[in-house]
C-alpha cells in the first residue's frame, strides 16, 4: 500500500513540475527561447493569490483568477521590455537577459513583499479521500492538481492542434520567416504565447503554495530549474513531452527518496536525465530535426 | 572605444584600492562619548528575521532599563546581516568603523563564524545571544555563547524524550546540508543509543528538496513512531506540521530551540502546532519577577511575547553589564583593553538571567544552564510539567 501512496504523491509532485514545464516547452517551442525567468512568474502569481486571498478576504475563485490575470500582463510586460528588442540577437544574449529578468522579479520580490516567509492559505478543502480502509489517503489537493495538470495538457494540445492561432503559432515555431511570409504576425503570436504561458506559470504558482504552503522570493526558483529539467527531459518543444516529463520526474524523486535514500535523491533525478539524454538526446518524445546543409 | 572603458575601469579600480586602504589602515578610533558601544550584527531582515528582531528589540530593552540606572551607561548598534555570510562581514566593518567596544556578536551561526573570526582578530570582545554552532567558539578565547551549544541540544533532547517517557519509538527527520541540523542529529542519534531511546526512521532533505516530507513522514508512519524529533528551524517545521495533518498523521512532534518563532510566522496556522514540543532555555510563562517584567516591557513596546532569542539577548547585555561593573570597565578604554577585562571576568563570574540560574562560562565559551521543554497549547507556549 506504501508503493500506492508513493505513486500518488509522486504523481501529484509531478503534476506540479509538469505544469511549470508546460509554461517553459510552450515559450521555447514557440519563440525558440529558454524563459529562465518562468519560475520567478510561479512565484508572483503565488503572491498575488496570497494577498488576494488572506488581505482582501476573496474567494480564491477571484483570487486565481486574478493571479492569472497579472501573472499575463507580467508576462506580456516582460517579453515586451525584454525579449521582443532582442528577437534578432543570438539566442545566448537572450538566455542571459532571460536569467537577468529572473533576478530582477527574485529581488524586486524581496524589496516588496521583504523575505519573511509566508504561509500559504489553503485553497482548497482540507480533506481527503480514504480507500482500502484508510490505509491510502488522498488529499482534495492532490486530485486537484492531477486533475489541472491533465485539463491543461489536453487544451493546450487541442488549442495548438486546432485553433488558428494555435496553428499560427506551430507555424512560428517551424520557420518565423516563412510565417511572416505567409502573413501571420509573428510577434502578436508570441506574445501571446508568453501570455499563455504565464497564465499557467500563476496557476503552477497557486497549486505549488497550496501544496506545500511556504511562499518566499525564491519559492519558484527551486521548482523551476526541476520543471526545466522535466521539460528537457520529456523532449523540449513538445506538450505531451513536457507533461510525461513531469509527471516521471515527480515519481523518480519520490521513489528515490522512499526505496533508495532521501539524500541521494536529487542526484538520483538528475542522473536518470544524463542516462535518458545520453540515449535519447532529444529527449523523450522530443523529435529529431534534420538540418539541411 | 574599448580604450576609455579601459582607462575609465582602471581609475575605479585604483579609486577603489586607495579607498581600501584609507580604511584598512585607520587607527583604532577612541570613544570620546560616555557610553560603551555595543555593537551587534543579526538578520533583521530576511528569512531568520524573527530570530534578528527579536534580539535587537530585546537588547533595546536591557539597554534602556540599564542606563535608567544612571550608573555605567551603554550604545547600541544593531547591523542588518540578512543571515548571509558575506553581509555579516559588511556589517561587522560597518560596526568597527563606528567605533564598536564591545559586540553582541552575530544572532544565527553561520554569520557569527565570521563575525567571531574577525573579532578574534582583532581582539574584540563577543558574547553571542544565539548562534550555536560548536565551531563559533572552538579556538577563540574572547568568543562566549548564552545559548547551548548544538551537541548539547541533540544529547538532551534525547535523554529529555527518555526521562519524560515521551516516545519509545522515535522518528528523525533532519536537514543534512545545514550543519544546526546536522550537528544536532548525530549527537542525538549518540545518545539515544547510548541510552536505549529506540530511532526506528531516520530521513532527510535538503534546502534544495524542502518541498515534499510525504516520503520522510510516511516512512516514520510506516516505522510505527510515536514521536517524530525535529532538529531544525522553523521554516520547513512548518511544512512537515502542514503535510503531516494533510496525511492525517496524528504523531508527537519534538523540536528544538530553532523550532521557536513558528508561531510568530505570517499566516501560520496555529493549531497546526498544538501540541508540539520544544526544547527551550525560557519559558515566557515563568512566575518569577524578572521574567514578568521582561515580558510585560517587551509587550508593551513591541506587542507580541518574546521568544527565546530575545530573553537571550537581554541576558547578554545584563552579563556584559555585570562583568563591566565587576572590571571596573570604562568607556574611554579601547576595545582590546575590554577584551581582557572581559575575558577573564566571564570565566570566573557567575550570572543569573532569565535563561538560567547559575550560569557560568569554561575557558572554551560555552556556557552551562539547563535545557527546559515547553508544550505548544492553544497556540501558546505553557509549561510541560
Amino acid at each position: 500500500m506504501s508503493f500506492l501512496s508513493h505513486l500518488i504523491n509522486g504523481i501529484s509532485l509531478g503534476s506540479i513540475y509538469a505544469i511549470i514545464a508546460l509554461g517553459y516547452t510552450m515559450v521555447y517551442g514557440i519563440a525558440k527561447m529558454l524563459n529562465f525567468a518562468h519560475g520567478d512568474v510561479i512565484m508572483v502569481g503565488a503572491y498575488v493569490c496570497f494577498f488576494a486571498l488572506n488581505s482582501f478576504g476573496l474567494p480564491p475563485a477571484v483570487g486565481i483568477p486574478l493571479a492569472m490575470l497579472v501573472c499575463t500582463a507580467l508576462g506580456m510586460l516582460i517579453e515586451r521590455l525584454a525579449y521582443k528588442p532582442l528577437r534578432a540577437a543570438p539566442s545566448l544574449s537572450v538566455l542571459i537577459t532571460a536569467i537577468g529578468v529572473s533576478y530582477f522579479l527574485q529581488n524586486g520580490a524581496q524589496l516588496i513583499w521583504s523575505t519573511n516567509p509566508r504561509v500559504f492559505p489553503s485553497v482548497f478543502e482540507n480533506a481527503a479521500v480514504n480507500l482500502f480502509n484508510g490505509q491510502l489517503t488522498i488529499s482534495i489537493n492532490t486530485i486537484v492538481t492531477i486533475a489541472a495538470c491533465v485539463v491543461i495538457m489536453v487544451g493546450l494540445t487541442l488549442f495548438t492542434g486546432k485553433t488558428k492561432m494555435g496553428k499560427a503559432m506551430r507555424a512560428c515555431s517551424e520557420d518565423k520567416d516563412a510565417a511572416i511570409l505567409m502573413g501571420i504576425n509573428v510577434n502578436r503570436t508570441i506574445s501571446v504565447t508568453f501570455a499563455i504561458g504565464s497564465a499557467l506559470a500563476a496557476i503552477a504558482g497557486v497549486l505549488l503554495c497550496s501544496a506545500y504552503p511556504l511562499l518566499k522570493p525564491t519559492t519558484g526558483s527551486m521548482p523551476g530549474i526541476k520543471a526545466f529539467t522535466a521539460a528537457v527531459f520529456g523532449g523540449i518543444g513538445s506538450i505531451p513531452g513536457a507533461f510525461l516529463g513531469g509527471i516521471l520526474l515527480g515519481i523518480i524523486e519520490i521513489f528515490a527518496k522512499a526505496y533508495i535514500s532521501t539524500e541521494l535523491s536529487d542526484a538520483i533525478v538528475f542522473l536518470v536525465l544524463i542516462l535518458v539524454l545520453l540515449i535519447k538526446p532529444t529527449g523523450l518524445l522530443g523529435k529529431k530535426t534534420v538540418v539541411k546543409v | 572605444m574599448k580604450k576609455t572603458i579601459a582607462v575609465v575601469l582602471a581609475v575605479v579600480m585604483m579609486l577603489v584600492g586607495v579607498v581600501a586602504c584609507t580604511s584598512g589602515n585607520q587607527p583604532a578610533t577612541t570613544n570620546t562619548s560616555s557610553a560603551i558601544k555595543i555593537g551587534a550584527t543579526g538578520p533583521l531582515t530576511g528569512g531568520a528575521a524573527i530570530y534578528g528582531q527579536a534580539c535587537a528589540n530585546a537588547a533595546v530593552i536591557a539597554v534602556e532599563e540599564i542606563n535608567a540606572l544612571g550608573g555605567l551607561q551603554f550604545e547600541l548598534k544593531y547591523e542588518d546581516d540578512v543571515h548571509d555570510v558575506e553581509k555579516a562581514a559588511n556589517a561587522y566593518n560597518a560596526l568597527k568603523d563606528w567605533g564598536a567596544q564591545i559586540t553582541l556578536g552575530s544572532v544565527t551561526s553561520d554569520p557569527a563564524k565570521v563575525t567571531s573570526a574577525l573579532c578574534y582578530e582583532d581582539g574584540i570582545f563577543f558574547l553571542t545571544p544565539s548562534a550555536s554552532a560548536a565551531t563559533v567558539t572552538e579556538g577563540k578565547d574572547n568568543v562566549f555563547q548564552m545559548c547551548f551549544i548544538d551537541p548539547t541540544q541533540g544529547i538532551a533532547g534525547a535523554n529529555y524524550i527518555k526521562d519524560k517517557n515521551l516516545g519509545t519509538k522515535v522518528a528523525v527527520i533532519y536537514k543534512n546540508d545545514e550543519d544546526y541540523s546536522t550537528y544536532i542529529y548525530q549527537n542525538f542519534a549518540a545518545e539515544a543509543e547510548k541510552i536505549g531511546l529506540n530511532i526506528v526512521s531516520t530521513t532527510t532533505f535538503t534546502a534544495d528538496s524542502q518541498n515534499d516530507f510525504s516520503v520522510q513522514l510516511g516512512d516514520a508512519q510506516a516505522a510505527g513512531a510515536d514521536l517524530i524529533f525535529l532538529p531544525m528551524y522553523y521554516e520547513p517545521a512548518s511544512l512537515i506540521l502542514a503535510q503531516a495533518n494533510q496525511m492525517g498523521i496524528d504523531i508527537t512532534f519534538f523540536g528544538v530551540d530553532g523550532m521557536d518563532g513558528i508561531l510568530e510566522m505570517n499566516g501560520f496556522d496555529k493549531s497546526l502546532a498544538e501540541g508540539v514540543i520544544l526544547m527551550t532555555a525560557f519559558d515566557a510563562n515563568a512566575s518569577d519577577e524578572n521574567t514578568k517584567s521582561f515580558v510585560k516591557k517587551y509587550q508593551e513596546k513591541y506587542g507580541e511575547i518574546p521568544n527565546q532569542f530575545a530573553a537571550d539577548a537581554y541576558d547578554c547585555v545584563y552579563a556584559i553589564y555585570q562583568a563591566c561593573v565587576n572590571g571596573n570597565v570604562t568607556a574611554d578604554m579601547t576595545a582590546q583593553q575590554i577584551n581582557e577585562i572581559m575575558k577573564q571576568q566571564f570565566t570566573s563570574m557567575t550570572f543569573n538571567g532569565l535563561t538560567g540560574q547559575n550560569m557560568t562560562w569554561g575557558t572554551d565559551g560555552r556556557v552551562s544552564k539547563d535545557a527546559i521543554a515547553v508544550v505548544i497549547k492553544n497556540g501558546a507556549y505553557a509549561s510541560m510539567d
